[in-house]
């Protein structure tokens, strides 16, 4: 049975008369006696039932002789009796009321599990940080368990010394932790043309933020000696079934790239490269390869399946621009979101996050108005290179409609562009790169809805 | 301390802290070998540097695709019922010019591979590194010769008695459809690179129509299965209960889905099976339908499954699933067999 605060439609309004109008006068005329506060409490108690939430107690609260809250009234199972030991779960999980914020798949999009992408509930998450467990997954040939004490990673190519390393090795090595974005190629493809999916999980949710640890990429390519006449690409590649090589630049390899084993402080998980990945900051999640097992040295790019049949930006003149990296700053509001519902008018906090692979955050604006006016939002700490940022802003609803967007601008003065924008440039057949200026409907209900609006 | 020995001292420190971070990194790794490199070094280039030796037919091919190939990509590469279709959409003039003219007027429905990809040693590349599906890298030199021969005789690139070779492999090259297809003329390849789209940081009165351009429709709300399961039942907000209403009477639970039949889904089993329907191999509950109290049934069905095999259904061979624990596997046919329910 849904409970009564999930149904649809602008909820929590307090039963204004739930409480009996002879009740109300007999305590406001004589006072609380012992028949008068059972009953009393017995509404209440249906009240709750109903709404359970402190909204309708807070209005209840303004009725003559509230006693309070059951809640605090009676005493808690939690306060009252011997709680549980500790190390009872060795690998601490989740609250059991919080299993409504998983990692989902988009149905119908892909045929098979193995080649397809679980969306991170960004709608339920606080900050910056993705939790491990809620990682957005993308594999292209299932994922593997890989264990660690077997896997291999080689540099080979236009190098002196050609090398092979253990993960005792790497991890002896001076590292590094430092947190950056993720986010697909593909992040919000199916709103290039209409509008496709009902929440921020499936529009956005190919996006997450972790501190990574691992050695720079720089630290191991001088180990091995490489040449840095010749040497313009690296390709990385894989140790699963798919082996997924990408090119990357030189000039990107020798700057922020980093061979990582470490994810928000334990090892990355198997989903998502376990033991040990690339970390490509500000470029498409594609190329930060999974399972990493080799990096080779060359002097041309190498075209690879995920280069010109995957993972290129078809234009409008049936030209398709390759190796488009760098994910360009785009933002989000989280919540309130497509597929919420607000609980009541007055003060909500609106919440969103912002990212540009070029750089730093330097400013967020938002509209509640469907883009006529802006006021420049909170941005929260910390605020690092091509990094996600979390931003916050004050909104008092006064209960009509409303068209909530988010705009950000990066350090280089970039502004995130709208979706009518995009297309102007790039028509709407290019899969990849939609970092639109994303529209929330906010309906009198309280209800919202994915729009587009511009 | 003097001033001189400060200097000094700080100098040796900073000389410690450089050497620290470069050439040092003593006894750590060690030098591949050469044999090591080529096992692993399998990639092949545009320039075709790191392509093996070898050859095959289109009739060779052919064999190899249909004992293999054609169960997820379609006896003649254009299913799109696992994947995106391979083959299609390419045309004589597209292998003249270069250019594919479907990827610019839009008259087909899907892009295909042979549509996008831009060289042919793309095709080597993947073919020898990741297929087929469920066995990557079986496949021998030859044979991933004798495929690719096949894939191209399919889209007319080459002619059906066409042997591929690492000697004519270039020619190929100058016929690939889409080869004059992709251009670098953008700004997003360096973090520094020209934005090609640009919009303004306006405060006040904006200039916009504040037009809705598209609505998600209240009809599909539930697609994604009912969004109030999707959030939290505390908070500034809720999730929207978006599940169908159910008839007065009917039984609120929802049906458990056997262990079986969650473990074809895993294995991806029902993405050529349905439970019911043919899809690429029959229904479900047609096997369990032909098999019905037969002796010896189930042992059948777990070899037929570990080995794969064909004929028994039509011309598309199943491929074997090594993949499948021998537990997970009898699950599964339990599930099979008790009618796939």
């Amino acid at each position: 049975m849904p409970h009564e605060n999930q149904k649809r439609g602008r909820i929590l309004r307090a039963p204004e008369n739930f409480l009996d109008p002879a009740l109300c006068a007999g305590i406001t005329t004589e006072g609380l006696n012992a028949e008068r506060r059972a009953f009393l409490r017995k509404s209440f108690l249906a009240a709750g039932a109903a709404v359970a939430s402190g909204s309708a107690l807070a209005q209840a609260a303004t009725a003559s002789g509230f006693e309070g809250d059951p809640n605090i009234l009676k005493p808690t199972r939690a306060a009252t009796t011997l709680g549980n030991p500790v190390a009872m779960h060795p690998y601490g999980m989740p609250s059991k009321y919080e299993k409504n914020l998983v990692r989902r798949q988009s149905p119908g999009l892909t045929q098979v599990a193995q080649a397809s992408v679980a969306f991170a509930p960004l709608q339920g998450l606080f900050g910056i940080i993705t939790p491990n467990g809620l990682h957005f997954e993308r594999h292209h040939q299932g994922w593997q368990d890989i264990d660690p004490s077997t896997h291999r990673f080689m540099i080979n190519g236009l190098v002196k010394n050609p090398k092979v390393y253990t993960m005792d090795d790497l991890m002896r090595m001076p590292s590094v932790s430092r947190m950056h974005f993720i986010e697909c190629g593909a992040n919000t493809a199916t709103e290039w043309g209409n509008v496709a999916v009902p929440t921020v999980q499936y529009t956005h949710g190919m996006l997450s933020c972790c501190e990574f640890t691992g050695v720079p990429l720089s630290v191991l390519l001088d180990d091995c000696g490489f040449d840095r006449k010749r040497g313009k690409y690296v390709l990385a590649e894989g140790g699963d079934g798919s082996s997924m090589t990408r090119t990357i630049d030189m000039e990107r390899a020798l700057d922020d790239v980093i061979v990582a084993w470490g994810m928000n402080g334990e090892m990355l998980r198997p989903e998502n490269g376990y033991p040990l990945r690339l970390v490509v900051p500000g470029v498409q999640g594609v190329s930060w390869v999974k399972w990493l097992r080799r990096i080779e040295v060359g002097d041309e790019r190498w075209n690879t399946k995920d280069e010109t049949v995957h993972y290129v930006d078809l234009m409008p003149d049936g030209q398709s621009r390759q190796y488009t990296s760098i994910q360009e700053c785009k933002s989000v509001i989280t919540t309130p979101s497509g597929g919420q519902t607000l609980l009541d008018k007055g003060f909500n906090n609106i919440s969103g996050l912002a990212w540009s692979g070029r750089g730093k955050i330097k400013r967020v604006d938002v509209s509640v108005d469907g883009g006529r006016n802006w006021r420049t939002a909170r941005l929260e700490t910390p605020v690092l290179d091509k990094c996600l940022t979390r931003f916050n802003i004050d909104w008092t609803w006064d209960g009509g409609p409303a068209i909530l967007q988010s705009r950000a601008i990066d350090e280089t003065g970039y502004v995130q562009p709208k979706i009518n924008q995009l297309r102007a440039v790039r028509g709407s057949k290019s899969i990849y790169h939609n970092n639109a200026i994303q529209s929330w409907k906010v309906a009198e209900s309280g209800e919202v809805t994915n729009v587009q609006v511009y | 301390m003097s001033r001189s020995i400060k200097l000094a001292v700080a100098a040796l420190l900073c000389a410690g802290a450089a050497g620290a971070s470069a050439a040092h990194l003593e006894n750590i790794g060690r030098s591949a070998t050469p044999q090591e490199i080529k096992a692993w070094d399998i990639d092949v280039r545009p320039d075709f540097k790191g392509l093996p030796p070898g050859s095959g037919s289109v009739q060779r091919g052919e064999q190899i695709w249909d004992s293999t190939c054609a169960t997820c990509h379609g006896t003649f590469a254009e299913s799109n019922q696992v994947f995106t279709p391979l083959v299609g959409g390419t045309t004589a003039e597209d292998i003249k010019t270069g250019h594919v003219a479907a990827l610019h007027n839009n008259t087909q429905p899907e892009r295909t591979t042979l549509m996008k990809v831009s060289t042919v040693s793309t095709l080597w590349d993947y073919i020898h590194r990741a297929m087929p599906w469920n066995a990557p890298k079986s496949l021998s030199t030859n044979d991933v010769y004798a495929v690719l021969a096949y894939i191209l005789s399919l889209g007319e690139i080459v002619p059906e008695d066409f042997v591929l070779s690492n000697k004519n492999i270039a020619e190929v090259q100058s016929r690939m459809p889409n080869r004059n297809g992709m251009t670098l003329d953008h700004g997003m390849w360096k973090v520094n690179g020209k934005p090609d789209v640009h919009n303004v940081a306006c405060m006040k009165n904006c200039e916009t129509e504040v037009k809705m351009a598209s609505v998600f429709p209240e009809s599909a709300l539930n697609s994604h299965g009912n969004l109030a399961d999707q959030n939290r039942t505390f908070g500034e907000v809720r999730g929207l209960d978006t599940a169908p209403k159910p008839a007065a009477g009917a039984a609120d639970a929802a049906p458990k889905m056997d262990a079986g039949h969650a473990l074809a889904q895993k294995y991806s089993c029902l993405a050529c099976h349905g439970v019911s329907n043919k899809i690429v191999g029959p229904g479900y509950s047609q096997v369990a339908e032909r098999y019905k109290g037969k002796p010896g049934a189930e042992a059948q069905l777990i070899d037929k499954i570990r080995k794969g095999g064909s004929g028994n259904w039509g011309a598309v061979p199943m491929p074997p699933q090594a993949q499948v624990s021998d537990q997970d596997l009898k699950t599964i046919v339990h599930w099979i067999l008790n009618g796939a329910h």
